[in-house]
């Protein structure tokens, strides 16, 4: 974890934070017990001054296609506190979606820092971010991306089984279950536990999505396009969840959409134009 | 936990992944299958080679043989200890065997070995593979009346009391008809007198007349030659008859005179000339290894000895060429050849001591490759199989290029997608390896049965009698081989997967994710 100590002093670096160590313990002993299950409402439990969850400083990144580089993100700003419901807008190519990719680390930068609880995550080790993505990111994409051998059931459960051994995710197994079974209720998809994901129409799809984003107890939600394949409608619905997700639970919601309709019902919209960021009120 | 539920379900929807492992099942059980039969033979070889062999052989160079056997079988019994269970000394020579059949020579040529009565059982096997149950119990060169194996048909005294019989009442016939022309030429010329008594002239019942003679005359009918016993095959004609029934047809039997012939051992300075001698057939053998049925003539030592001119006139100690000696059941048998030969250092003694394999060695060591062989070259069939299942997988990581990039997302480390591949591979070797190995063994057991069906189905005989002696097909599975096999198998079918989960593995979650 010596990238995370030695991360650069800033305003981010200066709060120490109680769930950040809890993080890094666990990023030390991956293999130890998990971290002790959040509350019912998790973001309750340390209310704080309104500082940022999640923010990246002076982000560039840049694709090489052939042997044009295309500059994508261009030194972007962004910041997001605890309990908002942010909208990043933008055009085909603007980068939004590269941008969330860096936010949830499935991605590095090329320069700049995302910091995550005041510390910087874009450094990790792979084996630390992975732990990352699978405890404290949900993530939902506009392809839903369910894994089709699996069950609505088991797609919900694939990041408890990914994040426990076989051992303790076998002597837990009933508790994952009823856990599973309750966050499908939650999404309305109670009758189709036992569907594959071929069986579900496109908004059954998202919602196990949602589902299976919502399993560990993330601290934060990101949505690429969440509604982007889904019609008018049933994409009202899915937003219709988010939104309430983010009031009941006080769930940090980070999503990428083009569409200004859905982007009007988040708190904020942050606009990127050619890889920059362009305030929206 | 994910690992094994995705590798389980790609096991189950994933059936041309399947269809890329069959190649290993049909390898293992062709591995399996060739192995239990290859070693059921070489099993059954050692056993018909080791047969009327000895374990270690000490031969004498040179035609007059070692003197003072005596002398050789108490050094050897120093040399090699208690491990020694039984030694008989013995006289090799090449040897010309000829016979009559109705009229006609015919000679064979043998390996003619004389045996001490007494000691030679202990050495080898030979003595349960005689014809008649009496010798197998106890070994004598003198002709039984009866009782001999029931393919010989009639075999023994009372057949030689017949043939003499017979063969006597021939000639009399033949003389008969010889004194009835005599008698008639005369009278063709003259005019022709009163005929005349037939049987006047011949002289009376030969039968009392060799009685009457004494124990001068060799009377065929109540006494015997000196006894040898002949190989199966010297002593008949394989053939398959008309009805397609595979017979053998016996040229001579017990009971039936030959003639032998062999160099004699010469003092020095002297060549070597040929000694001829009666013998008369008292058993046959029968090892089921055409090179010794075809080849061996067995005569007691001391009448060998005599023939041959290998007693000292002065000392009354006869030479051998040979020492047999078995030694007992796991004894180290190079070991024991290697310490008689520095006991006996070939500089010094001309003598030649060797193991039954070393006395086999081509044949055995011809059949070691054949089964080396033909395992490197199904193991290549494997090999290849691991190839098509490296192809299978490839395509199966671009076929689940997003599936890894999700995997990736929820936060699933490379080593868990490497694991899924690898585990997958896993699963697909030991099913594969599984049924080739339970086809492979069910193969082995009704090896015979599916032979006989295939000969029912083509007509063609899998094994011709005329050319095996093998009545069914042997087998030996050895569990350690199988377990060779299917650890190999399943240990191809992994690596063979290593390179596409590495690729699995080492896919950029972000460009797995947009990959449609």
């Amino acid at each position: 974890m010596k990238s995370a100590t030695c991360a650069s002093a800033g305003s981010l670096r200066s709060r120490p934070n109680a769930r950040s160590s809890v993080l890094l313990d666990s990023l030390r002993n991956l293999d130890g017990p998990p971290r002790a299950e959040p509350d019912a409402t998790p973001v309750a439990s340390f209310a704080r001054g309104g500082g940022p969850l999640l923010g990246a400083k002076k982000v560039f990144k840049s694709y090489r296609k052939s042997k044009h580089i295309v500059p994508v993100l261009r030194g972007v700003d962004f910041a997001i506190r605890e309990g908002e419901f942010v909208a990043i807008v933008g055009q085909s190519g603007s980068g939004k979606s590269t941008l969330l990719h860096l936010l949830g680390t499935l991605d590095a930068p090329d320069a700049g820092e995302i910091h995550f609880e005041g510390n910087r995550i874009d450094n990790l080790p792979s084996q630390a971010r992975d732990v990352l993505r699978n405890r404290y990111f949900g993530m939902i994409f506009q392809f839903y991306h369910l894994l089709p051998e699996l069950t609505t059931l088991e797609n919900v459960l694939a990041p408890r089984m990914i994040g426990q051994g076989v051992f303790r995710y076998w002597l837990n197994r009933r508790q994952h279950f009823e856990e599973a079974r309750q966050l499908l209720g939650l999404v309305g998809l109670s009758h189709r536990l036992t569907h594959k994901p071929r069986e579900l129409s496109g908004g059954e799809m998202q919602r196990a999505a949602i589902a299976r984003a919502l399993v560990a107890h993330p601290q934060l939600l990101l949505a690429d396009e969440p509604t982007g394949n889904l019609d008018r409608q049933t994409g009202q619905e899915i937003m219709s969840l988010l939104r309430a997700l983010n009031r009941q639970q006080n769930l940090t919601i980070v999503m990428v959409t083009h569409d200004n309709a859905i982007a009007a019902q988040a708190d904020r919209t942050v606009r990127l134009v050619e890889g920059l960021v362009e305030q929206v009120a | 936990m994910y690992k094994l539920l995705l590798s389980w379900r790609y096991l189950r929807t994933r059936y041309i992944a399947l269809a890329s492992i069959i190649s290993v099942t049909l390898g293992v059980a062709t591995l399996i299958v060739v192995n239990s039969v290859m070693e059921g033979f070489t099993q059954e070889m050692h056993k018909r080679l080791h047969g009327i062999l000895s374990d270690l052989v000490f031969e004498s160079h040179s035609l007059g043989g070692l003197p003072d056997p005596e002398w050789h079988e108490a050094e050897i019994r120093k040399t090699l200890g208690d491990q020694v269970v039984g030694m008989t000394s013995t006289v090799q020579v090449p040897a010309m065997l000829s016979f009559q059949v109705r009229g006609q020579w015919i000679t064979r040529q043998v390996n003619l070995v004389g045996i001490d009565e007494g000691t030679y059982a202990q050495v080898g096997d030979f003595s349960q593979y005689l014809l008649h149950p009496d010798n197998q119990a106890r070994l004598s060169f003198l002709l039984r009346d009866k009782g001999y194996d029931a393919r010989l048909g009639e075999a023994g005294w009372d057949f030689r009391r017949n043939r003499v019989t017979y063969e006597r009442a021939v000639q009399e016939q033949m003389r008969r008809i010889e004194a009835t022309r005599q008698a008639r030429q005369p009278a063709e010329a003259e005019p022709p007198g009163p005929p005349e008594d037939p049987l006047a002239g011949v002289p009376a019942d030969p039968y009392s007349g060799a009685e009457a003679g004494g124990g001068d005359v060799f009377d065929e009918a109540k006494e015997q030659h000196t006894g040898v016993i002949l190989g199966l095959m010297v002593a008949s004609v394989r053939h398959r008859d008309p009805d397609n029934v595979v017979r053998d047809y016996f040229l001579c039997r017990p009971g039936d005179d030959v003639n032998l012939t062999f160099p004699t051992a010469p003092p020095e300075g002297t060549a070597p000339s040929a000694q001829s001698a009666k013998f008369t057939v008292v058993d046959l053998y029968e090892s089921k290894m055409s090179e010794y049925d075809s080849t061996f003539a067995f005569v007691p030592l001391g009448e060998l000895q005599r023939l041959r001119g290998m007693i000292d006139p002065q000392t009354r100690v006869a030479s051998v060429t040979s020492i047999q000696i078995r030694l007992r059941p796991g004894s180290d048998l190079n070991a024991a050849r290697d310490a008689l030969m520095q006991r006996f250092p070939a500089d010094q003694y001309a003598y030649r001591i060797q193991t039954w394999k070393d006395l086999q060695g081509p044949l055995l060591a011809a059949v070691q490759m054949e089964t080396t062989i033909l395992n490197i070259l199904l193991f290549l069939i494997i090999a290849v199989a691991g190839f098509g299942i490296l192809a299978t997988f490839f395509m199966i990581v671009v076929e689940k290029t997003r599936d890894v990039g999700i995997l990736k997302a929820l936060g699933a480390p490379s080593s868990g997608v490497m694991s899924i591949f690898l585990s997958y591979g896993f699963s697909l070797g030991t099913v594969g390896s599984g049924v080739g190995m339970i086809g492979g063994l069910l193969f082995v057991i009704y090896i015979n049965e599916i032979a006989a069906g295939l000969e029912r189905v083509t007509g063609h005989e899998v094994f011709d009698p005329t050319v095996y002696y093998f009545q069914q097909i042997p087998t030996v599975i050895e569990p350690l081989t199988v377990a060779l096999v299917v650890v190999g198998a399943i240990a191809i079918a992994v690596l063979a997967s290593v390179l596409p989960a590495l690729r699995a593995a080492r896919l950029h979650p972000v460009d797995a994710l947009r990959y449609e």
